[in-house]
């Protein structure tokens, strides 16, 4: 059952093939089973996923019912779930328990989606590579001294490991786009203001943007459709109609033009993800596409205005983690900033103290200038790249990372050289342009990512330009070595990868 | 030598809106602690700010009521500071891009002169919670009701040269924001308090270092924290020390100040764009509509009062200035069907009781149906002026009781003898028992007459218990005694 | 530009962040090295351009004046770490 993709489990649902109660159990068995290994859980919530499953199976024998009832699903653990523990990856929410649920959530429950739980993440959704989680980093399924990416780590890995059809996830410099190449799966950054942020803990506002992640293009369209909504709870969420993103799926991709960026394949990429991209770009020369190279010239300062922008916008954000209304506390505050820097010193990380720290320098009175005007007016000389792009093709392709996965430790101390492997993905945040990343091919048996980067709001356009590839391709088929032969029955399969389950 | 002041103000005016800035939280006065702190207000995580419309046309209506431009584009930044009260950690602002842009406020001075006061902007923003240092255990209580409120802050240039003036603006600052109706107005319960940015130097020279004293919520204590920062600096410049630019806070119960904090430890708040809210685009047509709902403002009443009830300027003025005293005013004077006797009243008895016990015009425990019941019974002649004073301190005394002046009245039997008839009796009762005293009037000089009726009159009043009508009397008595002669 | 450990000894203290003596170089170091990514920003010809501080062209929603919001006080507090009579606690507000 876990290798059938989300769409082919609504089917079964439907047929009768299965229930949604033994669908989940079969799921949250394998979690048990198999997490201990990858640790893309936080939080499983199997009471609570039952019931619901109960629930969308009286509701799948009346008949007529959404597309996603009965489905099992996973929530990144950003996400505001009412009753159940919502820790952002971090010590400061070890504790929180929201009375309140995010829009999304909101969005999927009444759908009749079945919640397994809430995945794994780097803390806040700051990282690159899931090692910043205060509750340990989540391994790749695919090489498992390998990291699954970050932030979204844990939602990647738990489907490429068949442990959840699909994932909520969201992506401020590239936390669904990085992850889901790294772990061989389909992931979709929508449009700035197309998903609610409402209940989604945010990290740097105005680059946030919650989306799904699922196997293919097909259950990604299907997520999205329920996924996006307008929520007049976010001022920053746009009031115009979600369209049926699975109606245009098939459409022909005759004519159609797909820019190619020089400032994608420069130094620094690995020549064989390269190799990989350009076997892609042939693939869709064959299904009747034109290649057009197009520049776009302030890519280079990409990362450094992320890294100004982002870091700001977190330590305002980060503020309200005080110790007072919710999250840690320190024991015995002596007085009132002993309560602040202490509880803020042990409830956060070292990545998200250094990013606040950053943030309060470039807005600091001498530096705002300097730093945080000019890196807004970068972006909007980014931004004015893509628009000039997008009067030449109608979407960008390239990669999503300069490498595939690497191994846990290899960026060693310095905080750059880990930010480096976004240096493809970010500028789709700055501009606000929905940016996806679909598998297609594997490099030291290790899968790797084509990025596909639209114009706004044009993702039920990516979306059938990534499926009529996956019509003609097996990449996002292909699934960990580790996990192909794991029969529900076998207990084994944990220890085979060494560690108990 | 002598010494120039040079003070500017900043006012934060709470709008009477029933809900938050940024939240659907009520922000009724009053509220057990914390129970109208929803999840935006306590700043829960992943929740957002939606900007409240009439917070918007409520600050719109301010700036075409002092004739300044509405910025037709304006956006909110984020102010980053580390309190309790403040749940966010910054406090939702606007900086660059206010919505109100430069006006005009004139002053009136007690010397019957006029000042322009200068707004430099006024911008829309949020209200903090309250810390309560009552003890647990050596802790503080936080209550975040008022957190979220939405605020105007308006801060003038230094246009303001003593502590007159600045009362002076900030009495018409309170009664324009009263009578277009976007603040209560309620001094106590802080919905106006104001920051004073205070410099002293010599004339002709450039500005001094200046101090802010902050949050002084009753225009008394506003008046007393500028004399005292304003003496304090002129001491310590004549001692050849010099001003700190600081932080100061003035405690009215005590009518001392000390420093808070001094510019060196001034936080670097770190002002940027908020990013959880768009430009807040305004429609030139939008702007029109509201100026047309714009209520009728101080200066009009003023002009109105004048021309329909004769009033003086300075009569005009004072019941004009304030929406409240206004509508009192209006309202017993309609009920009195007298404006002249109803702004007697109010400007006499009434304020100095309201003065004195520093009472709110709105919470005036006789309300203005009730004065204007009095008045009436004044002009009939059901009563003396004498009475109406004893009448208006029952009805103040007993707020909790709705009685009318009538009801006064006939409670107190205070109601005065008007019936001719019954005058007539008491005066010949009078002057019959008077022989003497009535020879003595009838042999005195003409001019020495008027006198010698005091002892008449005195013995009629006293017969009727005080409640005869003094001038029926006078009018009987000296028809009878010139009969008399 | 580069700072050194006054400069986080007054960043520490805006953001309210504790950092213990031993952390302080590993710390200035760190930064210092996303300092010298971020100046490569200073390269860039930004003459006339209008800073973008959101991607969406888009305008404020306003909401209307209605109160929307019940008392959820206890369900606030009870995931508060200190609390009494209604009250959030924390260590004496001196002013």
């Amino acid at each position: 059952m876990h290798n059938k993709t989300l769409t082919e489990l609504s089917k079964g649902l439907r047929s009768g093939e299965f229930s949604s109660v033994e669908l989940t159990h079969h799921f949250l068995n394998r979690i048990d089973q198999l997490d201990g290994v990858y640790n893309s859980f936080i939080t499983v919530t199997a009471e609570q996923a039952l019931a619901q499953a109960a629930a969308a199976d009286q509701q799948l024998a009346k008949g007529n019912t959404p597309v996603l009832c009965g489905v099992p699903m996973a929530h990144k653990d950003i996400f505001c779930t009412e009753g159940v523990r919502t820790s952002c990856g971090s010590r400061m929410l070890d504790t929180f328990v929201p009375p309140y649920n995010a829009t999304v959530v909101e969005n999927f429950a009444a759908a009749g989606a079945v919640v397994l739980g809430k995945t794994n993440m780097d803390e806040f959704a700051m990282g690159s590579s899931n090692e910043t989680s205060y509750y340990g980093p989540v391994k790749n399924p695919w090489q498992t001294q390998c990291v699954p990416g970050g932030s979204s780590g844990g939602s990647a890995a738990a489907i490429a490991a068949r442990l959840t059809p699909a994932a909520t996830a969201t992506d401020t410099g590239g936390s669904i786009r990085q992850p889901a190449a790294l772990c061989g799966i389909t992931g979709l950054k929508p449009t700035y203001g197309r998903v609610s942020r409402w209940g989604m803990i945010a990290f740097a506002s105005s680059l946030d943007q919650g989306g799904p992640m699922a196997r293919n293009a097909e259950d990604v369209a299907v997520l999205l459709n329920t996924m996006a909504s307008f929520d007049d709870k976010d001022s920053t969420c746009l009031e115009r109609p979600v369209p049926d993103y699975t109606a245009t799926l098939n459409a022909k991709l005759d004519g159609l033009t797909i820019g190619v960026p020089e400032q994608y394949f420069g130094d620094g990429l690995n020549p064989a993800v390269e190799q990989a991209v350009q076997d892609a770009l042939r693939e869709y020369e064959n299904l009747g596409a034109t290649i057009k190279d197009i520049s776009l010239p302030h890519s280079n300062l990409s990362v450094p205005a992320y890294y100004v922008i982002a870091p700001a916008e977190a330590s305002a954000n980060l503020s309200r983690f005080d110790g007072v209304r919710y999250g840690h506390r320190c024991d015995n505050p002596q007085d009132l900033e002993d309560l602040y820097k202490r509880s803020r010193a042990e409830g956060f990380g070292d990545e998200v103290k250094r990013r606040i720290l950053v943030g309060a320098y470039c807005l600091s009175a001498g530096y705002y200038d300097a730093y945080y005007k000019k890196a807004l007016q970068v972006r909007r000389l980014i931004q004015q790249d893509f628009v000039a792009a997008f009067k030449q093709v109608d979407i960008i392709m390239g990669p999503t990372c300069p490498n595939p996965a690497f191994e846990f430790g290899s960026k060693g101390s310095d905080p750059v050289a880990m930010y480096l492997e976004d240096i493809y993905t970010i500028a789709t945040n700055l501009a606000g342009l929905p940016g996806m990343s679909i598998p297609c091919g594997l490099v030291d048996d290790k899968p790797v990512g084509l990025q596909l980067i639209g114009n706004y709001f044009d993702e039920a356009r990516m979306l059938n330009i990534a499926h009529r590839f996956q019509q003609q391709t097996d990449w996002h088929q292909l699934a960990p070595p580790s996990i192909t032969n794991v029969s529900l029955q076998d207990e084994s399969i944990a220890h085979a990868n060494g560690e108990s389950a | 030598m002598s010494w120039e002041t040079v003070i500017g103000l900043e006012i934060h005016v709470q709008l009477a809106t029933k809900t938050k800035i940024f939240s659907g939280a009520s922000t009724a006065f009053g509220a057990a602690p914390n129970t109208q702190a929803c999840a935006i207000d306590l700043a829960m995580p992943g929740t957002l700010p939606v900007l409240n419309k009439k917070a918007v046309d409520m600050a719109i209506l301010f700036g075409l009521a002092i004739d300044a431009e509405i910025n037709l584009v304006s956006a909110f930044d984020r102010k980053n500071y580390f309190y309790p009260d403040l749940p966010k950690g910054y406090q939702t602002t606007q900086l660059d891009k206010p919505i109100v842009g430069p006006g005009t406020v004139e002053i009136t001075l007690a010397d019957g002169s006029h000042k322009n006061i200068r707004i430099h902007h006024a911008h829309l923003e949020e209200d903090a919670g309250k810390s309560l240092h009552e003890d647990f255990d050596g802790m503080s209580g936080i209550d975040l009701n008022r957190a979220g409120t939405p605020l105007i802050e308006i801060v003038t240039e230094p246009d303001i040269s003593n502590a007159e003036e600045a009362l002076a603006f900030a009495k018409k600052l309170h009664g324009l924001v009263t009578s277009i109706g976007i603040c209560d107005g309620k001094m106590s319960q802080g919905s106006l308090r104001f920051d004073v940015n205070v410099s002293v130097r010599r004339p002709d020279e450039p500005l001094g270092t200046r101090t802010e004293t902050k949050n002084l919520n009753s225009f008394r204590f506003m008046e007393k924290a500028i004399a005292k920062e304003v003496a304090r600096q002129i001491d310590v410049l004549e001692d050849g020390g010099t001003i700190r630019q600081e932080t100061r806070l003035y405690d009215g119960d005590t009518d001392s100040a000390r420093s808070m904090r001094s510019k060196e430890e001034a936080n670097d708040y770190r002002y940027f764009p908020c990013p959880d809210l768009l430009p807040v685009v305004i429609e030139q047509n939008h702007i029109e509509a509201l100026r047309a709902s714009l209520p009728e403002l101080p200066e009009a009443r003023k002009k109105r009062y004048m021309a329909d009830y004769s009033l003086s300027d300075y009569d005009a003025g004072i019941l004009s200035d304030d929406a409240s005293m206004a509508h009192y005013f209006e309202a017993s004077a309609e009920v009195a069907d007298d404006a002249k006797l109803a702004a007697n009243w109010i400007m006499g008895e009434l304020s100095a009781q309201l003065n004195s016990s520093e009472t709110d015009i709105n919470d005036s425990p006789v309300s203005a149906e009730q004065l204007g019941g009095l008045i009436v019974r004044i002009k009939d002649g059901s009563i003396s002026n004498k009475m109406a004073r004893t009448v208006f301190e029952a009805l103040w005394n007993n707020p909790a009781d709705k009685s009318s002046a009538d009801d006064i009245i006939e409670q107190l039997g205070l109601k005065q003898v008007s019936d001719s008839g019954a005058i007539e009796t008491l005066v010949d009762e009078v002057i019959a028992n008077s022989a003497q005293q009535v020879a003595n009037y009838a042999k005195a000089d003409a001019s020495k007459r008027p006198k010698m009726l005091g002892y008449f009159v005195g013995q009629i009043m006293k017969a009727s218990k005080g409640q005869a009508n003094p001038q029926q009397v006078n009018e009987v008595l000296l028809k009878k005694l010139d009969a008399l002669i | 530009m580069t700072i050194e450990r006054a400069d986080i000894e007054k960043l520490a203290k805006l953001a309210q962040i504790g950092i213990t003596e031993e952390n302080i170089v590993a710390t200035t170091n760190s930064i210092n090295s996303v300092l010298t990514l971020v100046d490569q920003l200073q390269a860039a010809d930004t003459t006339a351009v209008e800073p973008m501080a959101n991607p969406l062209d888009a305008t404020q929603r306003l909401r209307a004046d209605t109160v929307s919001e019940a008392n959820c006080r206890e369900n606030f507090q009870n995931i508060a770490p200190a609390v009494a009579d209604g009250l959030y606690l924390v260590p004496r507000v001196i002013e």
